[in-house]
């Protein structure tokens, strides 16, 4: 049987046999992952889709601190009823700027891609504090401590300068501004032109109604502009990609 | 076991049949070092001899070689390897895997190759088949939801089948994107209007309630969004903390809850002077303005002395988002029926 009798000799020798296994996953590895790379037809720009504020990066923070993710997907599937149910399927653009995203399959609650205007902050700030009050049906667990802790904006622009780093292109006047971008979302008395041009779109608004800057602040805001930043009525979607 | 002198190495008890098994086999171990083999029992089925590989097992043996099996020759510290063929049907179905896999990458999208990936004979996009899915449903709907979106809005109720239609599609338009609010029964939460009873904020005609859905209640982004704002009496310093004490007072005694009547009293000039321009002088509020009435036992907050002291001091308000970006005019119109239709409708 020529070749196929000589197993035994990979059998027998144990670095032969890592060398060899690891050849085979490597060649896997190409064929499965080099392509989305370089292929025209798995990369789609989308208008839009900027990155984040320095406020809801800090409310991303949360988010995947306190594990929201392990309850709640960001993905919304190309299925007619998750269309219905939660709006235009999600695009790979949308989370672009996510690192790591937080896509998931994992719905124990509901998926969260669009939820961004769905509910008004006073809703998010209700919920957040007691879910049940609003939704007697929820299991979701309380989350109202984030409006004790306060935060503030010493380390933001560090924060935002660690996402420069895996490629986001928060330019040179993002960083320096950072803290006060940080702290003009939140707080409807500051001007807010600058935040505006740096990041078009951005809610301002004082998100939980406290004086203070809170961890609440920051985790509606990120909540609020999720799935919010294309406008799926200018979108054609390509049939192909 | 009654009655045996010594229960635990008689061979009649079940329980030592593990411990006498295992003796036997290290007796037969030292034997076998020792080089002499005692011969083992005759097996329980016949040995037949020899056959090739490939051959059938008997029928019926569920699983029991009946052949003596062949060994591949592989031995490892004198362990030898049995050379046991695959059952047939599981290397058919592997087979079968193996050519259902070669006709599933011609028909569908899958190799990579230089500038983009193989599209497959049948044209398969995953966006493709939900914009074909959504078509297909709007299009065997189009004809009365384009009926609904377009007759006279205060038409819909006396006609049967756009009624029937718009209370269906109503009832889950609300339960996906309403009931967070105001409950999946439409009862409301403390801050978020039951929307099941007679007391309106800003109006309960279907006119009224259609136009809320498409704009919302003080929604930032949209302009036609219905607008009104209390003054944050307590935190803007406009009354002193015994004004809002007095004031609560006389809110609780326009309701006819219990209350502290000298307060009361003295509340009721402040009232006259802050509050009568939105919640009228007897409290019965004004829909032109959202201003709930004061002088019913329905309340958006709740009707204790410390919920009504707190709104006026901190005077919040509720935002509803706008629909118009999100739901088609035909579900607007399904959902402002289906609401008007739960009890509450004027």
């Amino acid at each position: 049987m020529g070749i196929l009798d000589k197993h035994k000799i990979i059998e027998k020798n144990a670095t032969l046999l890592l060398v060899g296994s690891f050849l085979v996953v490597t060649i896997g590895g190409i064929v499965e992952i080099a392509p989305l790379f370089y292929l025209q037809n798995t990369i789609e720009t989308v208008d839009g889709v900027r990155p984040y504020t320095p406020l809801e990066l800090t409310g991303r923070d949360i988010y995947v601190r306190e594990g929201c993710y392990v309850c709640h997907s960001q993905m919304i599937r190309p299925m007619r009823d998750e269309v219905e149910r939660y709006g235009h399927y999600s695009l790979a653009a949308e989370s672009m700027y996510d690192h790591p995203f937080q896509w998931g399959s994992k719905r124990t609650g509901p998926d969260l891609a669009r939820v961004g205007g769905r509910y008004s902050d006073e809703w998010h700030y209700d919920h957040l504090v007691n879910p049940q009050s609003v939704v007697p049906e929820s299991i979701m667990p309380a989350y109202g401590f984030l409006a004790n802790r306060v935060i503030g904006s010493e380390h933001i622009a560090q924060r935002v300068r660690t996402e420069t780093r895996v490629g986001v292109p928060y330019t040179e006047e993002m960083l320096t501004s950072a803290a006060m971008d940080f702290r003009a979302q939140a707080d409807p008395n500051m001007d807010a032109s600058g935040l505006q041009e740096r990041y078009p779109g951005a809610q301002q608004r004082n998100f939980d109604r406290q004086p203070e800057l809170t961890e609440m602040d920051a985790l509606i805001a990120y909540l609020q502009v999720l799935g919010t930043m294309v406008d799926f009525s200018t979108f054609e979607p390509d049939p192909n990609r | 076991m009654a009655g045996e002198k010594d229960d635990h190495d008689s061979p009649a008890n079940p329980d030592n049949q593990i411990s006498l098994e295992r003796q036997a086999a290290d007796r037969e171990h030292e034997a076998k070092l020792a080089g002499d083999l005692p011969p083992r029992p005759a097996p329980d089925h016949p040995v037949a001899p020899e056959r090739a590989r490939h051959q059938r097992r008997a029928p019926g043996g569920a699983g029991v070689a009946r052949q003596e099996t062949p060994s591949t020759g592989h031995s490892w510290d004198g362990i030898t390897e049995y050379d046991n063929p695959m059952p047939r049907w599981w290397l058919w179905t592997f087979y079968v895997t193996i050519v259902w896999a070669i006709g599933y990458m011609i028909a569908y999208p899958a190799l990579p190759l230089f500038t983009g990936s193989t599209q497959g004979l049948l044209g398969w996009t995953a966006r493709k088949e939900v914009a074909v899915e959504i078509e297909r449903f709007n299009e065997q709907n189009a004809a009365i939801q384009q009926e609904l979106a377009s007759v006279d809005l205060t038409s819909i109720p006396t006609n049967p089948e756009l009624l029937a239609y718009a209370t269906n599609a109503g009832g889950a338009v609300f339960r996906t994107w309403c009931a967070q609010c105001h409950g999946s029964g439409a009862s409301g939460a403390p801050g978020y209007p039951s929307l099941i009873d007679d007391s309106w904020l800003w109006g309960g005609s279907l006119e009224d309630i259609h136009l809320t859905v498409q704009h919302g209640i003080r929604d930032p982004n949209d302009g036609d969004t219905r607008y009104s704002e209390m003054p944050r009496f307590g935190v803007d310093e406009m009354l002193s903390n015994q004004e809002i004490d007095e004031v609560a007072n006389y809110v609780l005694a326009l309701s006819n809850s219990e209350h502290d009547a000298t307060l009361a009293a003295a509340g009721e000039q402040i009232f006259v002077d802050n509050c009568s321009s939105c919640h009228m002088e007897d409290g019965s509020g004004d829909r032109m303005q959202g201003a709930p009435a004061l002088n019913d036992q329905i309340w958006l907050y709740g009707g204790d002395f410390a919920t009504i002291r707190r709104i006026t001091h901190d005077g919040p308000f509720g935002v509803m988002p706008a629909w118009n970006a999100r739901l088609s005019e035909a579900d607007i119109r399904a959902v402002a029926t289906y609401v008007h239709s739960l009890g509450g409708g004027e």
